[in-house]
């Protein structure tokens, strides 16, 4: 019987989880990533991974997981299938238990849960704050083993460009460029899956990693593969603003008892520490009682807004708000938060243990993604699936903390069995694909190189990129006004006019990170344009996306999703219904119980 | 005009394997908060040198940027470091930045580190699951345990350690001190330890354990803190008993 084969595209969780089911299934794999698999994004998720295992005894349950998900992403995400992963959460943590992730234990051995942002109950499973890490270690290592024994084969230093996609518009394999030698070159594959990450970099600065550009979800998309719910972009309350990165302060702070403040007084000028209690405004506790520092992202990140931008009660006049850990023992706050304490110290030369910590929202998660069908992680091109950030499916207009993880790892473990399925069944495989179909393709990416690398201009692409960060974080993450939404898209249009006379200053044909920075930043420049262009159009405030303008949630009009189509080389927007099946929509508050 | 402060960086230059190097200093602007990285981004926007000539962007090889991928690892004035920790109002100027010198070179400031990679899969440093299907929880591990292995586990590859053995040169094949130290971590867990054995075995011969010469220059450059030295003691002794009781028996 003739062997099906599979690649997989990006070596995070998803990724990863996806190579681990399609090796299992005893298919050959081969795994494509931009840096070893190790280095993935996914090392960065800091606070813990969300299942309803009610090791506390609070009656936590699956339908309680699932009815935060799908309030906290204010009713926007298809039901069923997170319905689904609920379900399989705890399955998922044993799993990765079994795989021997040093997850913090109780006295008793077992799993120690934390309190994360959207819920009441002890749902989050944690090693220290570098949770992300150790469950990418857990699922890099056994791809490893499946590597020595044959069955996966890694693509490390390779980027992909485009799919190889057929007469009958069906996908057939890759096309790849190798970073070092900058070599071009396709290869065929009965099934793709694709788990490229978010797309921070559109933002410039952002908790994101240097790889997260979502060009890989770009180049797709102008191949023909949709694009939903672009314009939901989550901005984390708490970061630490950086020239280069905003660093991350895990909601886990704030889990562990952290609290959030700013001195009532505007012109106070003492330390932190010496000011008495009674001349503290903790915002979010007495906004929220409630659920107090715990409210969701989008609500912490609106409110620490309103303080500084409405209220002018930033610390010293700055845009900073306290993250204050300075009250819980060292003792506590070294076994549970010592990775995240560790990065502010060192960036910041201040112990979080003794001072309390200056934070400030940065962009932090895409919501929207590839659109996939809401069975099985197939996007609409037959032959290719996604999993992962990389996706829509999940988290609606807001994903809850702690729900990254279990939705990469469970995204990708079905897309891993449905790529399997699918190959399998095929009538005709990739091998039958005449070859002027993967020659062509080849020659349409050269051609892009050639031109980048031969011409004359006077664009710097590190100038356009600080360019686009600059106006996306400006205008289309926390408070979106249409007028300044539709000179953003203007103003891209202009990037993409003046990325037409780029200079990469570097002509050589070796490990030329430029060229393959360019061809990132083209992409970005067109899924920037689909961000925008769903804000504009999408007139109601719901979850991440605020419109002061049109500051309710209206179901009658926006209970559907957003779904891009590339159509003569230019963005439409389509809209289908949302499957709300299962709970009944009804008004989002955290000021009170649900 | 108040004159703005400059940043001097002096960058060491390959254009390839065989290609010869040279060094190439860069004026910068000064920032608050700047890092390395902040400087190559800058001279990637500007390339051109103090004396001003036109070059090429420098490559080098960065992805999280908060120190937990593993990527940026560089000579910072002489040390092995992360680029991106490496705050420019703590550093002496001019600033030299170079390649590790312990791994083939790839351009400017990369390197190729799969030699690490491929030490993980020679003392199989996993856990050997069954399979990814329900098969229940895993087994209960000991807070005290815990406590143990996650620091091991924090390692993130970076080569640092290697970088600073002089036990890692032409000579040998050692893998060095982070390798030796999963081998502690997979042994300490339940599971993993059914293994042991295996992994004392491979990591015994050529380019094993016994090449460490206990300079202990390891322990100070790894960014994570790793107790290095502990666990090549731990090891250490794992692999005499074992080749002791193999003595033994015959």
């Amino acid at each position: 019987m003739r062997q099906p084969k599979i690649i997989v595209v990006g070596g995070g969780l998803a990724g990863l989880m996806a190579t681990i089911r399609v090796a299992e299934a005893g298919i050959p794999v081969d795994l494509f990533s931009i840096v070893p698999v190790k280095r993935s994004h996914s090392v960065c998720a800091q606070g813990g991974i969300n299942a309803a295992k009610n090791q506390k005894g609070e009656g936590d349950t699956v339908d309680k997981h699932f009815d935060d998900t799908i309030y906290g992403g204010d009713f926007l995400a298809n039901q069923p299938l997170v319905k689904r992963m609920c379900e399989a959460a705890p399955g998922i943590i044993d799993l990765l238990d079994r795989m021997g992730v040093m997850f913090n234990r109780t006295p008793e051995g077992l799993l120690d849960y934390r309190r994360f942002g959207g819920t009441l109950y002890h749902r989050t499973a944690f090693a220290g704050a570098t949770t992300g890490q150790q469950l990418l270690y857990a699922l890099d290592e056994q791809v490893r083993r499946h590597e020595a024994e044959g069955k996966v084969k890694k693509f490390e230093g390779a980027t992909f460009l485009s799919a190889v996609i057929d007469g009958g518009g069906v996908c057939r394999g890759i096309c790849a460029m190798d970073l070092r030698t900058m070599e071009v070159k396709t290869f065929t594959a009965d099934a793709v899956i694709f788990a490229t990450g978010g797309n921070g970099a559109i933002f410039g600065r952002s908790t994101n990693s240097v790889v997260c550009t979502g060009s890989a979800q770009a180049a797709l998309f102008q191949q023909g593969v949709d694009y939903a719910n672009g314009e939901f972009i989550q901005v984390h309350p708490t970061a630490i603003p950086g020239e280069d990165k905003l660093r991350l302060m895990s909601e886990s702070a704030r889990g562990e008892g952290g609290r959030v403040w700013v001195p009532r007084n505007p012109a106070e000028k003492r330390p932190p520490k010496s000011i008495p209690e009674a001349e503290r405004f903790y915002f979010l506790e007495e906004w929220y009682p409630k659920y107090g520092n715990l409210v969701p992202r989008d609500i912490a990140t609106r409110a620490i807004h309103r303080i500084v931008y409405q209220e002018k009660l930033g610390i010293d006049g700055q845009p900073a708000v306290y993250l204050d850990v300075t009250h819980i023992p060292r003792e506590t706050l070294d076994r549970k938060l010592e990775g995240i304490l560790e990065i502010y110290e060192k960036f910041l030369g201040v112990d979080p243990r003794v001072e309390p910590m200056k934070v400030f929202p940065a962009m932090h998660y895409t919501m929207g993604g590839i659109w996939v069908n809401g069975e099985d992680q197939a996007s609409n091109v037959p032959g290719i699936y996604a999993a992962g950030e990389c996706e829509y499916q999940y988290h609606g207009a807001n994903r809850l903390g702690a729900n990254s993880l279990v939705s990469c790892i469970f995204g990708g473990g079905i897309a891993g069995r449905a790529a399997v399925k699918y190959a399998k069944n095929l009538e005709n495989s990739a091998e039958s694909t005449p070859a002027a179909v993967f020659d062509g393709e080849r020659k349409r990416q050269e051609e892009k190189n050639h031109k980048l690398i031969n011409q004359d201009g006077s664009e710097n692409p590190i100038t356009i990129w600080r360019e686009l960060g600059q106006v996306m974080t400006e205008h289309v993450t926390v408070t979106r006004i249409n007028k300044d939404l539709e000179m953003t898209d203007g103003k891209i249009r202009a990037l993409q006019e003046r990325y037409k006379k780029i200079n990469l200053s570097d002509r050589t044909k070796w490990s030329n990170q430029t060229l393959n920075f360019a061809r990132e930043l083209e992409n970005m420049l067109v899924l920037a344009r689909v961000i925008t262009l769903g804000a504009l159009a999408r007139n109601e405030s719901r979850g991440a996306h605020y419109k002061p303008d049109y500051p309710d949630r209206d179901d009658a009009n926006w209970l559907k999703t957003t779904r891009a189509k590339w159509v003569n080389n230019d963005i439409q927007l389509t809209y289908e219904p949302v499957d709300i099946s299962l709970i009944k929509p009804r008004p989002r508050r955290y000021d009170a119980a649900k | 005009m108040a004159e703005t402060k400059q940043v001097i960086v002096k960058v060491k230059r390959q254009a390839g394997p065989k290609e010869a190097a040279r060094w190439e200093e860069f004026s910068l602007k000064w920032r608050p908060s700047m890092n390395v990285i902040i400087c190559l981004r800058d001279i990637a926007e500007n390339p051109v040198t103090r004396d001003g000539k036109k070059t090429t962007p420098v490559t080098y090889d960065s992805n999280c940027l908060e120190e937990i991928c593993g990527s940026c690892a560089m000579l910072i004035n002489g040390k092995a470091r992360m680029a991106c920790s490496a705050l420019v109002d703590q550093l002496e100027q001019p600033i030299r930045i170079e390649p590790m010198s312990k791994f083939p070179l790839v351009r400017d400031l990369a390197v190729d580190r799969q030699f690490m990679f491929e030490s993980l899969k020679r003392v199989k440093a996993w856990i050997p699951i069954d399979g990814t299907y329900n098969l229940g929880e895993g087994p209960r591990v000991s807070p005290e345990v815990q406590e143990k292995g996650y620091p091991l586990s924090n390692c993130i590859t970076c080569g640092n350690c290697l970088e600073v053995c002089p036990q890692v040169n032409e000579h040998n094949q050692f893998v060095g001190a982070a390798i030796i130290s999963q081998v502690r971590l997979f042994n300490m867990h339940p599971t993993g330890a059914m293994n042991k054995s295996e992994r004392i075995a491979a990591i015994i011969g050529p380019g094993g354990i016994q090449e460490c010469a206990n300079a202990q220059n390891c322990v100070h450059a790894c960014p994570k803190g790793i107790p290095l030295t502990e666990s090549i003691a731990e090891v250490n002794r794992d692999a005499w008993k074992q080749a002791l009781l193999s003595w033994l028996v015959g």
